[in-house]
């Protein structure tokens, strides 16, 4: 299927679940499905980097937090539609990744990986003392009920969770056209053996480049809608490591080495957690994402897409 | 105005003291990240354990958390060598220990996390002990009890793991798998066998660490995160696998944060240790004492 014919198809997804949210008539629904989406859109993100080149990024909440800060900084000096704080977190994000990946992907993996953590810790330390955007007291942010787009009037929960619906089909439709690209080829190189990839004439650090800024712009995106989401935003909840772990988790209890797997993921995830929010506690369903998270890594190395194509290998081979 | 020299003199002491404590907490990652190549980023949750505990038989039964710690060391050594054999059979055995191995760790870190906050919520907890209160007065220098403690524990730590560390076999074993797994095997002993008792004093140290760090503050479950960065930086800072080039990297990260934190304020102090690691990482990743 080519990109184009794929994205249609996505959107008539995405629309069919939408009209069916919309059938239910249950309002809690959208923001449920918001949340699930935003981790749609995180995971395929993390897996970009992570899962097709193999470097580990503990700073997706960094990157999120970048995304809903710039809606924040923007709300504050003059407020304009989501939509275009979107593609203005999009950029922002990018470059910092772009600077961050500059910075520390000549160094080993494991030394990428904890300067992403520490940069989220610098840039959560610079938000706390930073008043203009509400330091450590946060900030909030006024949303109207319902929003007009041309003749309709909808409910502004639902067309956050259309705007979001939207990016997540952006972020799987990317991340398939890149695994099938020459692009996801070397990235795949990376991931298996980057010297030798190095030796036989791939640009290894461009490559390197191109994904974490293709990665962090993503998971900015996913940001910019947020604090409309939340309505109140203080840095705790922007830097939560709730993100950091959920978008490494999902991708690898899903499997790492194809677009599915995130998308895999973060809907059994995100909906086994709002499941268990709402029923037992939110610290309880964080403690079964590192479980599962642990449990994953040890027993199903290459999640549950790999666990799938085990057995179909295991049967054909009968 | 004039320049502050008796609060930038007590900023340098404090900042020492700190940074002896931080030694502590670095010394294990120094062994499992610099020596084993295992990057242990759930150190700082083991280390919030110890703290738990050194915390519970000090409040039901009044013993002072440092030798509570130093009781627990087998336990915490056990525990280590648990987890250094999950991570070989998973990991190490399959060449998968990068991308998997982190994710693993991390997972470690955030289960802990939680299960600490699940049985004692997210209150602050605090020991009591003679030490915690009174200074020493010299001059104009002030010396809490409640730093130098913790400081000079580290430091007698500290030693010791550096007396083991290069004057017995088993020490100068550990010295050697990171560079050539094969000659050890040549000198008659596993490398298996030796990372996994590396590993095994590596968590040991968390749990010193952990009563130290219940002695300096008090402690809550996510506190560990903000060592994640600092314990790191002082690894990298102080080059790889050097333990004396450890304790001048802590000792130079304390005295940094606590010039910082007198003179700018306590809310700018985590961005130091971080800011430093992302600088010494982009610039001399073999650290300031590396070769």
């Amino acid at each position: 299927m080519s990109t184009l014919r794929f994205s249609l198809v996505c959107l008539l997804v995405g629309f069919v679940i939408y009209v069916c949210g919309h059938l239910f008539g249950v309002g809690y629904l959208f923001f449920a499905g918001y949340t699930i989406l935003q981790y749609v859109v995180l995971s395929s993100a993390w897996n970009i980097l992570g899962g097709y080149c193999g470097y580990v990024n503990f700073g997706s909440a960094a990157f999120f937090a970048l995304g809903a800060y710039s809606t924040v900084f923007f709300y504050k000096f003059y407020p304009l539609p989501i939509p275009l704080l979107i593609v203005i977190s999009a950029v922002v994000s990018g470059i910092v990744g772009f600077g961050m990946g500059y910075l520390t992907l000549r160094l080993r993996g494991a030394f990428f990986a904890i300067a992403t953590l520490a940069m989220a810790v610098v840039l959560q330390t610079m938000v706390v003392n930073w008043d203009y955007v509400g330091g450590s007291r946060g900030a909030y942010i006024v949303r109207a009920d319902t929003i007009e787009i041309g003749n309709f009037s909808i409910e502004y929960i639902e067309y956050l969770f259309l705007l979001m619906m939207i990016l997540a089909i952006l972020s799987i439709v990317v991340s398939r056209a890149i695994a099938r690209s020459q692009l996801g080829f070397g990235f795949a190189t990376i991931r298996d053996d980057e010297l030798a990839a190095e030796a036989s004439g791939v640009p290894t650090l461009r490559l390197k480049l191109i994904a974490t800024t293709i990665s962090g712009a993503l998971m900015g995106m996913a940001g910019a809608p947020f604090p409309y989401y939340i309505g109140y935003l203080q840095p705790a909840s922007a830097f939560g490591l709730e993100y950091g772990v959920n978008s490494i988790a999902m991708p690898i209890i899903g499997g790492t080495t194809s677009w599915v797997g995130p998308l895999i993921g973060a809907i059994l995830l995100g909906s086994l957690q709002q499941i268990a929010t709402v029923t037992i506690s939110s610290a309880v369903n964080l403690l079964i994402v590192g479980i599962l998270l642990v449990a994953f890594v040890v027993i199903a190395p290459n999640g549950l897409v790999g666990l799938v194509q085990d057995r179909l290998r295991a049967r054909r081979s009968k | 105005m004039d320049f502050p020299f008796e609060l930038l003199v007590n900023a340098i002491i404090a900042g020492l003291l700190l940074g002896g404590f931080y030694a502590a907490v670095t010394a294990g990652v120094s062994i499992s990240f610099g020596m084993l190549d295992i990057v242990n980023i759930a150190h700082p949750a083991f280390i919030i354990l110890g703290s738990y505990i050194a915390y519970i038989v000090n409040i039901s039964y009044g013993i002072d958390p440092i030798v509570v710690s130093i009781v627990m060391l087998p336990a915490f050594y056990a525990l280590g060598t648990c987890i250094y054999q999950v991570y070989y059979v998973s990991f190490e055995k399959r060449g998968q220990e990068s991308l998997r191995g982190l994710a693993f760790f991390f997972g470690l870190l955030f289960v802990t996390e939680v299960m600490l906050i699940l049985v004692f919520g997210v209150d602050y907890r605090y020991v009591e002990a003679s030490y915690i209160g009174p200074s020493l007065h010299l001059g104009s220098i002030d010396l809490p009890l409640r730093m130098l403690v913790p400081c000079v524990t580290a430091l007698v730590l500290f030693g010791l793991l550096h007396l083991l560390v290069t004057h017995t076999f088993t020490g100068r074993a550990i010295m050697a798998v990171s560079q050539d797994q094969l000659a050890l095997q040549l000198m008659a002993a596993d490398p298996i066998r030796i990372k996994r008792i590396a590993f095994g004093i590596s968590i040991a140290t968390a749990s010193v660490a952990g009563a130290l760090l219940v002695i300096i503050q008090p402690v809550e479950p996510s506190v560990g995160r903000e060592y994640i960065g600092r314990v790191f930086a002082i690894c990298v800072l102080g080059g790889l696998g050097s333990l004396p080039g450890t304790l001048v990297a802590a000792m130079l990260l304390g005295v940094m944060e606590s010039i910082t934190s007198t003179f700018y304020g306590p809310s700018w102090s985590p961005a130091v240790s971080f800011g430093f690691l992302l600088l010494t990482l982009a610039f001399r990743p073999a650290g300031l004492f590396g070769r």
